[in-house]
């Protein structure tokens, strides 16, 4: 009975927890502008099918690539281990799937059990890699700090996940040859049925045994529920934000940038190719993005599905240059100005009717940053899960230029010689004069 | 050159197959007229009738857009698809994938809906549908030539084999660079970059795509983009390779085997 309580009781509290700080991203992301995401829903179920749940980007680099498939896929798998769990955690069974499945039971357990080996191989590289070898983009200036104590953290979540597993198993494997008629058949585990002995055969004691059992089964449970109240903290929040993330991905070419309808109807009235529709606008508009709420939505669900991979600094012209640009650092300062403008909002300091907290991105991105930008798309193209770190840049650029009438003066003799002679440089000579060589 | 404005054409009651985009570089920059004669000298040898816009062609706004720009670029803009809708243009060809992005992804949105190609893509086609013959032999049989692709037809537009096919049809001895199509590493120009000076780094990005180029050993490096061939002749000369390794666009080479 206490153990049923406690487990109820220990579940309800995770999944409130969890499910407020869920509640707070869902919150932040829609502070952004209102945006319709339309369009052909085939080429986005495609998209959330071959790059969310297919993984098809991150395979442009293989040896990653298998290993992330590794502990995404026992994550997935495992996930069957954990409804039984749960069944008999509130219950107060044990093995409730084992008798009504028989070997298919065998067989999920099993299968498992191989992918938590393959997982934890895949955990231990990755743990080396990022801490032991040099890879440039896991050493950039951004992940310094606590995106690199969360890298670590999950890590080990996954370590001790996979103890747990093995633990409960093994345990188990070793009280059916004891205890037949408490701890049930359940047929031979691939991984289980002689780790099991190997680790746990020379323990006489049955209550050792049972305990370690029991304690398998509740760091197992243990750290999923922790992993899903700690998940909204976490850049592994791309487990789930990518699914949505790449459904609502920009279905058009690469290269176009989103249109400004407010600015064209404006330029149309004053060229005299439209009509003015009487209605003068009330206030002096700001224009391009400074702050969370002047991005679109669907730019703070990117900056929420960024696992800081780094792919897109990695690939980036002005940061294999030395420039100070990274465009991950850009999805992670979005991300960061959204938590810190919730965390305000929840604290009731400001209001979001009035919000004026005297910081904006700028605070967090510097002019130096979004100016060394090629627009050459190389963030965009590596992106595993379809962020798109350029559209926010190039929305800071319309802010400074247009809101803040700054940006490089160097740009300035190129606006004039677009406005006065129509091309992109002031030359003395005919647009056509090539002609006459 | 007897090149005519669409007006001209349009004065003589005719109508030409093609407009072709000039753009700014290819106006203006000494280099980049080279290629735009290049280009109007083929499209002559192939039989096809094409026009310019002369003084009523503008800047696309591409720079001005990028830069963050957007009234300028929306002024630009309406005032070529004012021009190319009077003149009630169907199709255009470019020899610049920035304006060639511009006029094919941005304009529509704006009331301007035309078929636009890149000349890589033009040239292509005239080669399969017979209409472009090239000679045997040639400069460039043979030779080791190393292909760079711009960000706006590659990444951006996802052109990656019309400039290649152009290429085997030189039966050059291509080479790949190690960052090459949708991994291509930009030559530092686009986004309004080519008319600012770096921001505070190690290194310019033209110097460390050249280094790349010249470690695959080429005779010449072939481009595709007015910008990209300023950038990488830009870093040929900081590499002191200018007089020994040459940038062609892809419409210099085949003008050779006309």
């Amino acid at each position: 009975m206490l153990h049923t309580i406690v487990f109820v009781l220990l579940f309800i509290g995770a999944s409130w927890f969890a499910w407020r700080g869920f509640s707070r991203i869902r919150r932040n992301i829609l502070l952004g502008k209102a945006e319709v995401v339309a369009g052909d829903k085939s080429a986005r179920w495609r998209n959330v099918l071959l790059v969310a749940l297919g993984q098809k980007k991150m395979f442009k680099n293989m040896l990653p690539a298998v290993l992330h498939l590794f502990i995404y896929v026992a994550f997935i798998i495992t996930q069957i281990e954990l409804i039984e769990i749960i069944a008999d955690g509130v219950l107060h069974q044990h093995r409730l799937f084992a008798p009504m499945l028989g070997g298919l039971y065998t067989f999920i357990i099993s299968f498992i059990e191989i992918l938590s080996v393959l997982a934890l191989v895949a955990t231990l590289i990755f743990l080396s890699r990022r801490n032991l070898l040099h890879v440039p983009r896991f050493r950039k200036p951004e992940l310094k700090g606590f995106p690199s104590l969360d890298a670590n953290l999950i890590l080990l979540a996954e370590i001790l996940l996979i103890i747990g597993i093995f633990s409960m198993n093994g345990a188990d494997t070793v009280l059916q040859g004891r205890l037949p008629e408490v701890y049930h058949h359940t047929g031979n585990f691939a991984v289980s049925s002689w780790l099991g002995p190997a680790l746990f055969g020379n323990i006489a004691s049955n209550d050792t045994l049972m305990f370690i059992e029991r304690f398998g089964w509740w760091l197992h449970l243990s750290v999923v529920l922790g992993f899903l109240c700690y998940l909204p903290y976490s850049k592994h929040l791309h487990i789930l934000l990518a699914f949505p993330n790449t459904w609502y991905a920009s279905l058009s070419a690469k290269g176009k940038m989103e249109n400004m309808p407010e600015i064209q109807k404006e330029v149309r009235i004053m060229m005299g190719l439209d009509q003015p529709d009487g209605a003068a606008p009330a206030e002096l508009p700001e224009f391009g993005a400074n702050d969370v709420m002047s991005l679109r939505w669907t730019n703070i669900l990117q900056a929420y599905s960024c696992t800081e991979c780094g792919r897109c600094t990695a690939a980036c012209p002005a940061n294999q240059t030395g420039k100070k640009l990274s465009p991950r650092k850009v999805m992670m300062d979005v991300r960061d100005r959204a938590d810190e403008i919730g965390a305000n909002l929840d604290s009731g300091k400001f209001t979001l009717e009035n919000y004026q907290d005297g910081k904006s991105l700028f605070d967090y991105i510097s002019p130096e940053e979004i100016h060394a930008c090629t627009t050459c798309n190389a963030c965009v193209e590596a992106c595993p899960v379809l962020i798109n770190p350029l559209d926010i840049i190039l929305q800071l650029r319309r802010h400074e230029i247009l809101t803040q009438s700054a940006g490089p003066s160097e740009w300035m003799p190129m606006f004039n010689a677009i406005e006065n002679a129509g091309a992109a440089w002031q030359m003395g000579q005919a647009r056509d004069a090539w002609k006459n060589e | 050159m007897a090149i005519r404005t669409i007006a001209e054409y349009q004065a003589a009651g005719e109508s030409p197959e093609i407009v072709f985009w000039v753009g700014c570089a290819g106006s203006y920059d000494a280099r980049a007229q080279k290629i735009t004669r290049a280009l109007c000298t083929i499209l002559e040898h192939a039989g096809l009738s094409f026009a310019i816009l002369g003084e009523e062609e503008r800047c696309t706004g591409d720079p001005a857009r990028r830069a963050g720009n957007e009234f300028l670029f929306q002024m630009t803009a309406a005032m070529n698809i004012e021009t190319l809708n009077m003149y009630g243009v169907k199709k255009m060809v470019t020899a610049c994938p920035h304006c060639f992005n511009t006029l094919k992804n941005e304009y529509p949105e704006l009331g301007g809906h035309y078929e636009v190609v890149h000349h890589t893509q033009l040239l292509n086609e005239l080669i399969k549908d017979g209409k472009l013959k090239l000679k045997e032999g040639g400069d460039f049989k043979g030779k080791r030539i190393v292909y760079h692709d711009s960000c706006y037809l590659g990444r951006a537009n996802d052109v990656y084999e019309a400039p290649r096919a152009l290429l085997e049809a030189l039966d050059v001895d291509l080479v790949e660079m190690k960052r090459s199509r949708q991994n291509g590493l930009c030559c530092g120009a686009g986004g309004a970059q080519m008319w600012k000076e770096d921001e505070p780094g190690d290194k310019r990005i033209n110097v460390e795509r050249i280094e790349e180029a010249i470690g695959t050993d080429p005779q010449g490096v072939a481009a595709n983009c007015p910008f990209c061939i300023t950038m990488l002749q830009d870093g040929l000369k900081a590499k002191e390779k200018n007089e020994q390794i040459p940038v062609y666009d892809l419409s210099e080479m085949i003008l050779t085997r006309l």
